[in-house]
């Protein structure tokens, strides 16, 4: 007979549901009010409670990169971080880089150059994308790939998406395509 | 006309739902909102094998906000027999029941699923559900069970058969080879989790958005598991994260949303966590022996391939794995079985070039073994036994450009360049290897049925019930059908994924093109017929008196008459004069009959180079040259993406995907993606697709062969076996990890 | 993941006296790890306190001509700071040999020597594991133990730790300041992270109710020449099977000093400073550098899946030290 172990650690007595906060996220320059409990991850908070599904879950535990949005510029995994220490910073999904009508580059990229087969990581791949051109690291092919790792891309469209990255780069003038 | 501007077959299109991807408007299984939503997380078994004694439910119901927790023991009546669980793709055997009863037949067996207002909660109160069992011994490998393993009463594919006498063979040989070669299990593990939305109607109808590589699949197992009308259930799936075989039967988490819906009245989500990705169908491990006979110039005079395959306690999984040592090359000799050996795990399940990928694997390592004993070119031994028929079943190829594979593939890749010798060329610590293989897959058409409609303001809109699981559905169909019917590709829209759309096969085995596509295009073709019958009526206008539609052509948003291209009608202007507001057609397709006579393959030759860093193992995939002979390419953009991936596929398995079976406790152990090594982008460097020139016009009305699968089919041998030419080292079991190496 | 409250904290006088009206509260700073641990009920928290916003996001100068980098700084802001990337490259290399970018912008200094280990059972609740559950057995002993130790284990526990981070901090003797209820207190590197013993559920000597509040870096950063070296099953974004941070000083040919860390074979960096001083006035060569892969290996015992990291940590080691000394380019 085996019990299973993850219940021996569990006061019991402490069965209840933890208390909500109102919790303030600025989302794509809009501020959204909500009330969270602090289990509520980032992730969670845009998906299930903003409506803004485009910020995929792909394992929830950092090892994938589909989860991947801007905080106050940066590309973070939106799975590990609670909604409520996001407070107060600008946070950027995909929903947010277009600028109404006009795609951003990277979105016209990843087009272009076919950088996406099902899809689903394709969000988080180009926000990353985004934060890499503004981190200002890459200096060439073999840094991209290398600072473009911690997006998965099971389908395999690595070779577009490093084509797709180069050609924004390019319009920019960055150094990293010589 | 071939410079029309509505000739869209063969030329590079951007995916028609590319804005939608890039923009995150793409919606997927868990991504549909209801009212009232509620959020199911499932409970899985800690253990392999045995008995649930006890669940308590107690402090997982305590919290609020938890509406149930379903377990076996309070679970409504269901279905009792098999078949009713038989979905379209299930091996013959016993389906897994979710909740049946208080058995547990694999590790993570699903044993509850808990039902919550918010996920939070639900995924609190799961880890609160207090499980105890009584524990069997259980065996989760096949190891050293080879002399359990049984002939299967049944294949999927056709049964191995042997021909001529492969002792005799081996007797007459002057050179053999003879080894084992094995693989562990693998898992899909598409992005995106599996997940269904199911969202229940106040007349109790149900909306179930599910992840699936079929949804007709879907529907027709709720409907009989849960005994409800085909009309109370439409299956919705525009978009699949990722699927690769995982959604080719429906996971537990439609049942167990299903249920949960239905008994709560509520819509339910339920969305598998990463973990639980491990829980189902795998590629099965296997266990492959090898005996080549041949000539001293190389000619085979025998081939042996024996294969031992996992599957589960309660189904019999076949693929197929053996019978391409029949039909590759030429061989009078050939023995074949593929055996079967139980574990206490989940059926194995369809992955990416199921069995071809595998089987190919082992069959094209022997060769290139086989070469090194002869002194001979790898690439010499595979056209000293070239074959322009399927030896198999005796029947020509309807097309086979095999050969312009290896003459092209080597011409791009250098493979002249290669010195013969193993651990010959090197730079320094980096051991530099070339290696190639070839693949094969086999080409299907299944029976499919698209729907299209004209509409009087030029727009045509086709339907079919298909998937588009990354593979580029949305954006072949569109430009077919626009082609068809010479419309530019903006005024057609092509939706798939829904029940209520015309019947379509599942989305696997590379036949959606072919399928899917010969419906599309006979429904275009449907549409012609219909505006013709109204031309015919024409008494005045430019296209009076066109009686056939080799008279005219649909091209650049007209109806041209040939025999003046100056004389052409819009196609709405026909349908006004008609008194037409919509024309459409539905039409069904199947393959002909004249392809039994054939063989139909698609083909491909795998050029490799690897860097190996002598003193580490460590391996590098430098350069890749694919080059695939896979019938009529309708959209070289998508399709060489579709080569791209199944590369990244190959190299996976050749170097770094493995699902552990701790043999304790009966568990895949390393069952995240931190662990569950896949390709990552800095892993990637030169891939190349050359797709070389195949007519055929015998496999289909479109000339095309499908590309999901050929593309992994014939890389992962490639590599093993340019990671042996750098090396010198030979590993007969995948992945190759530095370990291996050392 | 279980139901907890949350206090965010400004100033480390208020997380501390918050840590101790709450003795089982955690503190949570980037996250990336003890989010994950929770997701998976190995880490089952009652009241997280946030110290995020603690001032301690700074890199400065000390006085002693060191570096302190703060505890909240990002590992990424630390690896690609100018004084970081001129002074102690070795740092910044190890740095970006680990995670992710993304995860690298989340993770800080003081979390990242913070991080659990990678054990397949440590993180899998349906398995015994000592560390996690002390008394319920070690399942990698006579598991799948491929990725586990080979240095310095128990029979208790075979883990690894697993972070790159750490192994340069080793290397360079770098401090860790902490501050708690009992004041302010530095904690050489080398002597931060504990072997398993029979307290594998202890990870490190810091005390639950204590904050780290920087890491100092000592004035000599090896900047001229070193290497980390990171052998993994996959090119990025995977941990390490086993790596190396080495230094050397050397006039001319001539080995001054040496700092050898190993990452990937023990529940710590593993540094041996014996090893390090029968390299002092040794001429750099392959030779010497075999010799003292020997002694760094000394002792060291796989468990079966995990043999053959005893001879790639003597091969890595070997390397690393070409690479360090500029007798082999890095690849």
């Amino acid at each position: 007979m085996q019990k299973t172990a993850e219940k021996e650690n569990l006061e019991k007595a402490s069965v209840a549901l933890p208390p909500t906060h109102t919790v303030t996220l600025k989302v794509n320059n809009t501020e959204k009010q909500l009330q969270l409990a602090p289990w509520v991850s980032l992730l969670d908070a845009l998906r299930e409670y903003l409506g803004l599904t485009g910020t995929k879950k792909g394992c929830d535990h950092g090892q994938c990169g589909a989860c991947t949005v801007l905080v106050n510029g940066r590309r973070i995994n939106s799975c590990l971080t609670l909604a409520i220490m996001e407070e107060g910073n600008d946070i950027t999904t995909i929903e947010g880089l277009a600028k109404g009508d006009a795609l951003h580059p990277m979105q016209e990229a990843f087009i272009q150059h076919d950088a996406y087969q099902c899809g689903y990581c394709t969000p988080g791949q180009i926000c990353s994308a985004v934060g890499l051109l503004s981190e200002g690291k890459a200096k060439n092919e073999h840094d991209i790939k290398e600072l473009m790792s911690g997006n998965i891309c099971r389908c395999g469209a690595y070779t577009n998406i490093v084509a797709a990255v180069q050609d924004v780069m390019q319009q920019k003038g960055d150094p990293a395509n010589e | 006309m071939s410079n029309t501007t509505t000739n869209y077959i063969g030329k590079p299109a951007s995916r028609v739902d590319g804005r939608a991807k890039v923009t995150g408007e793409a919606k997927y299984a868990a991504e549909f909102p209801a009212p009232g939503l509620t959020y199911g997380v499932v409970v899985s078994s800690a253990v392999a094998k045995g008995t649930i004694t006890k669940i308590d439910t107690a402090a997982a119901l305590s919290l609020p906000g938890v509406l149930q927790v379903f377990t076996h023991q309070n679970r409504p009546g269901l279905a009792w027999f098999d078949k009713k669980y038989q979905d379209e793709d299930a091996p013959p055997g016993t389906p897994f029941r979710p909740l049946y009863d208080e058995k547990i037949l694999f590790s993570q067996q699903p044993i509850a699923l808990v039902v919550a207002d918010n996920f939070e909660v639900a995924r609190y109160a799961a880890s609160l559900v207090e499980i105890t069992y009584e524990t069997e011994p259980h065996i989760t490998s096949i190891k050293n069970r080879l002399h359990e393993a049984y002939t299967p009463k049944e294949y999927k594919s056709a049964e191995p058969s042997p021909r001529g006498d492969a002792e005799k063979g081996l007797a007459q040989a002057e050179i053999t080879h003879e080894a084992e070669y094995s693989h562990p299990s693998e898992h899909h593990n598409p992005m995106e989790m599996h997940a269904s939305t199911v969202v229940l109607a106040e007349d109790g109808t149900l909306t179930v958005y599910d992840k699936t590589q079929g949804v007709q699949n879907s529907q027709n197992y709720i409907t009989q598991v849960f005994g409800l009308a085909k009309e109370q259930v439409q299956v919705i799936s525009p978009f699949v994260g990722g699927a690769f075989g995982s959604g080719l039967r429906p996971q537990y988490q439609l049942f167990l949303a299903v249920m949960a819906a239905l008994e709560l009245k509520r819509s339910v989500r339920v969305v598998l966590t990463r973990q639980q990705m491990f829980s189902f169908g795998h590629r099965p491990a296997t266990i492959q022996h090898l005996v080549l006979g041949s000539t001293s110039q190389g000619a085979l005079t025998a081939v042996v391939h024996e294969g031992f395959a996992e599957t589960s306690r309660f189904e019999d999984y076949t693929e197929n794995l053996v019978n391409w040592s029949a039909m590759l090359y030429k061989c009078d000799n050939v023995q074949l079985a593929h055996k079967l050996i139980q574990m206490d795990a989940y059926t194995p399940l369809d992955m990416r070039a199921p069995g071809g990928v595998t089987g190919l694997y082992a069959l094209e390592c022997a060769m290139d073994e086989l070469a090194y004993k002869l002194d001979k070119d790898p690439l010499e031994l595979r056209l000293t036994n070239y074959t322009n028929i399927d030896l198999s079943k005796d029947n020509p190829f309807s097309s086979k450009e095999l050969k312009a594979c290896y003459q092209q593939g080597a011409e791009k890749f250098g493979w002249a360049k290669r010195n013969p010798q193993p651990r010959s060329m090197r730079e320094g610590k980096t051991l530099i290897g070339y290696g190639l293989a070839t693949g094969a897959w086999e080409v299907n058409q299944q029976k499919s049925s698209a729907k299209a409609v004209l509409s009087p303001d030029g727009q045509l809109k086709v339907t079919s019930a298909t998937a588009d699981i990354g593979t580029g559905t949305y954006t072949i169909m569109t430009q077919i059908a626009a082609e068809t019917l010479g419309l530019p590709l903006a005024n057609v829209t092509f939706k798939l994924g829904d029940t209520a759309l015309p019947q379509a096969p599942l989305q696997g085995g590379s036949w959606t093109a072919a399928s899917v596509g010969s419906a599309v295009k006979a429904a275009c073709e449907g549409i012609q017929e219909k505006l013709l019958a109204h031309i015919r009526n024409l008494k005045e206008g430019p296209l009076a008196g066109v009686q056939k539609l080799e008279e005219v052509l649909f091209a650049d948003g007209k109806i041209i008459l040939k025999s003046n291209p100056a004389q052409h009608m819009l196609l709405p202007e026909v349908m006004r004069l008609a008194g037409e507001n919509f024309i459409e057609a539905t039409v069904t397709t199947k393959p002909e009959l004249r392809q039994k006579k054939y063989s139909m393959f698609s083909h491909s030759a795998v050029f490799v180079e690897v860097l190996v860093d002598e003193d580490f193992g460590t391996i590098r995939v430098t350069r890749v040259v694919s080059a695939i002979a896979g019938g009529r390419i309708i959209n070289p953009k998508t399709a060489r993406s579709q080569i791209l991936g199944g590369i990244v596929w190959g190299m996976g398995m050749a170097l770094e995907e493995e699902s552990v079976m701790d043999q304790p406790y009966g568990r895949f152990i390393n069952h995240d993606l931190a662990e569950y090594h896949v390709p990552v982008n800095a892993d990637i460097h030169d891939l190349e697709v050359i797709f070389v020139e195949e007519d055929d016009d015998i496999v289909n009305p479109l000339g095309v062969k499908g590309l999901g699968e050929i593309g992994i089919v014939g890389t992962a041998a490639a590599i093993a076996n340019a990671v042996y030419h750098a090396t010198g080292k030979r590993v007969r079991d995948l992945p190759i990890t530095l370990d291996k190496l050392m | 993941m279980n139901s907890f409250t949350y206090f965010r904290a400004h100033e480390v006088a208020a997380a501390l006296t918050e840590k101790a009206t709450a003795p089982q509260a955690k503190f949570i700073a980037g996250g990336t790890n003890l989010t994950d641990l929770m997701k998976v009920n190995v880490e089952q928290p009652h009241h997280l306190i946030d110290i995020r916003r603690l001032p301690l996001n700074k890199i400065e100068e000390t006085e002693e001509n060191g570096l302190r980098l703060g505890a909240l700084v990002t590992n990424a802001d630390t690896a690609y700071h100018p004084l970081v990337e001129s002074r102690y490259p070795l740092l910044a290399k190890a740095i970006l040999a680990g995670a992710s970018a993304q995860l690298r912008n989340m993770a800080t200094n003081g979390g990242n020597p913070l991080q659990r280990t990678r054990c397949y059972y440590f993180y899998d609740t349906a398995t015994a594991c000592n560390k996690r559950e002390p008394g319920s057995g070690c399942s990698a002993l006579n598991g799948y133990n491929r990725i586990h130790a080979i240095l310095g284990t128990s029979e208790h526990c075979i883990a690894v730790h697993p972070s790159d981070m750490a192994v340069a901090l080793t290397a360079l003797d770098a401090k860790v300041n902490v501050t708690g209820p009992q004041g302010e207190r530095v904690i050489p590197f080398p002597e931060f992270h504990r072997l398993p013993g029979d307290t594998p559920n202890i990870d490190t000597n810091l005390s639950p109710d204590e904050i780290i509040t920087a890491i100092d870096l000592p004035t000599k950063g090896f900047a001229e020449n070193n290497a980390y070296l990171k052998l993994r099953d996959r090119t990025s974004y995977a941990f390490a099977l086993v790596s190396v941070a080495a230094a050397l000083e050397l006039e001319g040919n001539i080995i001054k000093e040496a700092r050898i860390a190993l990452g990937g074979v023990a529940h710590k960096p593993w540094r041996k400073p014996e090893a390090e001083a029968q390299l002092v006035g040794k001429e750099a060569n392959p030779e010497n550098f075999a010799q003292v892969a020997e002694t760094l290996l000394a002792g060291a015992q796989g468990f079966g899946h995990n043999n053959f990291k005893i001879e790639l940590a003597k091969r890595a080691i070997v390397r690393a030290l070409l690479q360090a000394a500029k007798m082999e380019e890095i690849s």
